[in-house]
């Protein structure tokens, strides 16, 4: 029993101290925080920097459930345009897919694409923010296309590299069964990276949120990361935080949503998990 | 080896350990701006350090972003910072920072404008979109133009666009007919075809001002600080205004910092309304008219919730002028426009 502690290989601690181990980072940093805003707030009661639980919650019923002065639920708006430029560029992605599995199969591709895409993922979208918003102007069009720039290459070389490990005796099998080209691609080779692929994804979701965030904050009328721009030129770190909070909740969610599609879909992917 | 071992020992505690027990130091932000270059030529020339060793004290002049630059100010990692009037309400003032502004050194006389594409007037921008930096001093201007044009602000759509890129990106979208910015920006911008100025500053004189803001507190305890800024501010007001190479000179290092060429530098301070001198400065914050301005702005302020979104009325902030008066709340007073530097400046007792 004593053995098994914290760098013991075979330990299992009791159920409610998982638990307890699982919180307790939360936990702390709530409370750290907590004493940080009470011991400013006795210093400065009107201090903005970091506001006290109390504070954000008015910020939050202020921001979520009380129309602004425009008569917006402005976290609703902002929830739904940031969310909408996020699904467009992931439907976008798709495409990406398709092509690293093209390269991977198809030697014409792989010469075409491979050593662009490479270079091209090299490149820091961040740099060439205002090229893009020269290029695409200032509307959708130029976020969408910053976050695609971001993730698209990555994404596509990850597909490369997946159809490339598939053994190719099965595309050999494959097509003495008859199988046609398209087919093997489509019906072999995707099936078998897709868990991979989309796993890549998921891992990607973060990025994808950083660069939507950059793209909100240079030239937009709405949207989550346009909001925390904007209303840090009055020190709101009230509505500040919780919207970071409630950005990481939904990416959370995004994330929890694929692992779980993953692990119905393509059980076999995920048989030591 | 054990004597370098000690050398090299003794050196280390004269680099980190003297500065401990020597003069206090102090921390001062600023950022680009034709009207706070000064400040830079004070710490290049030695101006400034000149007039710190004179009361004993040392001052770090720190090159920053200018929304950066303020919150570093009232999260107090800077005991002063160059800002507006504006910024100063709704930053500090507004988070419960007790601020002063020592020195009025400017205001902008044209160096924030909107500019139009198409020959627009005022008028003509309803349902059309204006690109500009949301809750800055733009956005103020924009509010002033449409209030003097009988419009409102909902008449018009604001396109959030950072400072950063507003120029060349409006320059590359001709579906955009509106900007409202501030030099160097402004500059760029009305350079190219089909461009004009609608609306500047210099319509609005002395409503924005650009202020170095000390921390109340920490300029209670430490008037040296302020006598030190003031005295080395003054000293090259004066070197610019005397004609000739030795003014070049220092112009020419600010053009140098604010990475524009000198003819550029001179065409900025044009629309950039300097008080030179003590008296002037004085002669404004000590008038009457100074209350009406800062109502316009305290107004546009807790009319955008800048004051807090919760705030109950433009009140809840007090300012106090030179006379003693305050506008506002006499129990919170946060931003004050402190003369005594600027009339010792005068009095030649600095």
């Amino acid at each position: 029993m004593s053995a098994r502690g914290p760098f013991n290989l075979h330990a299992r601690p009791k159920k409610w101290l998982q638990t307890v181990l699982s919180f307790l980072l939360f936990a702390l940093c709530l409370g750290l925080y907590q004493v940080t805003a009470m011991v400013r707030h006795a210093e400065n009661p009107q201090d903005k920097i970091v506001p006290t639980f109390g504070e954000m919650a008015e910020g939050v019923k202020r921001s979520a459930f009380e129309p602004d002065r425009d008569g917006e639920i402005r976290l609703l708006v902002d929830t739904i345009a940031s969310l909408k430029r996020f699904f467009i560029s992931l439907a976008l992605l798709i495409p990406a897919v398709i092509l690293g599995l093209y390269m991977g199969v198809f030697p014409y591709f792989e010469l075409l694409f491979l050593k662009f895409t490479t270079f091209f993922d090299k490149i820091p979208a961040l740099a060439i923010l205002p090229i893009l918003f020269i290029i695409f102007g200032l509307g959708e069009v130029s976020k969408v296309a910053l976050i695609l720039i971001g993730v698209f290459p990555t994404i596509t070389l990850d597909a490369y590299l997946r159809a490339k490990e598939v053994p190719r005796e099965q595309l050999t099998k494959g097509l003495t069964l008859g199988a046609s080209h398209h087919e093997i691609s489509l019906r072999i080779v995707l099936p078998q990276i897709l868990p991979a692929v989309l796993n890549t994804i998921r891992l990607n979701f973060k990025a994808m949120i950083l660069f939507l965030i950059a793209g909100e904050s240079l030239a937009a009328t709405v949207g989550l990361g346009y909001r925390i721009f904007v209303v840090r030129r009055y020190m709101a770190m009230d509505i500040i935080i919780p919207y970071v909070v409630w950005m990481s909740l939904l990416a959370v969610g995004a994330d929890l949503f694929v692992r779980f599609y993953i692990r119905k879909r393509y059980p076999w992917a995920t048989v030591n998990k | 080896m054990k004597k370098r071992t000690i050398l090299i020992a003794l050196m280390l505690c004269v680099i980190f350990v003297l500065p401990a027990f020597g003069a206090p130091r102090f921390k001062v932000a600023w950022s680009i701006y034709a009207g706070w270059m000064p400040w830079d030529y004070a710490k290049d020339s030695g101006i400034l350090k000149k007039w710190a060793d004179k009361y004993q004290i040392e001052i770090e002049l720190i090159r920053m972003d200018y929304i950066p630059s303020v919150e570093a100010y009232v999260a107090r990692q800077v005991d002063a910072c160059v800002m507006t009037n504006m910024e100063c309400l709704d930053m500090p003032a507004a988070s419960g920072i007790d601020s002063s502004a020592i020195i009025v050194g400017d205001y902008s006389n044209g160096n924030d404008a909107l500019l139009v594409r198409d020959n627009l007037q005022v008028r003509d921008l309803k349902g059309k979109e204006v690109s500009l930096v949301e809750l800055s001093v733009s956005h103020y201007l924009l509010a002033r133009s449409l209030e003097l044009n009988g419009m409102k602000e909902k008449d018009v759509k604001v396109l959030n666009t950072s400072d950063a890129d507003i120029g060349p990106v409006f320059l590359a979208n001709p579906g955009q007919k509106a900007v409202i910015t501030w030099n160097p920006m402004v500059m760029q911008i009305e350079q190219n075809p089909g461009i004009s100025k609608r609306f500047t500053s210099a319509d609005i004189p002395e409503e924005i001002l650009d202020l170095m803001i000390v921390n109340t507190d920490v300029l209670r305890k430490n008037p040296e600080l302020g006598k030190a800024l003031t005295g080395a501010w003054y000293e090259v007001m004066s070197v610019m205004t005397q004609k000739g190479p030795a003014a070049d000179k220092a112009l020419k290092v600010m053009a140098d910092s604010a990475e524009c060429s000198l003819a550029e530098y001179k065409a900025q301070l044009k629309t950039t309304a300097m008080y030179y001198t003590p008296a002037e400065a004085l002669a404004f914050i000590e008038g009457s008219s100074i209350k009406q301005k800062m109502d316009f702005v305290r107004q546009f302020c807790f009319d955008h919730g800048l004051l807090g979104e919760n705030a109950s009325s433009v009140d809840i902030i007090g300012v106090q002028y030179p006379d003693g008066s305050i506008q506002g709340d006499v129990k919170n007073v946060k931003f004050r426009f402190d003369h005594r530097f600027m009339e010792m400046a005068a009095d030649g007792k600095l």
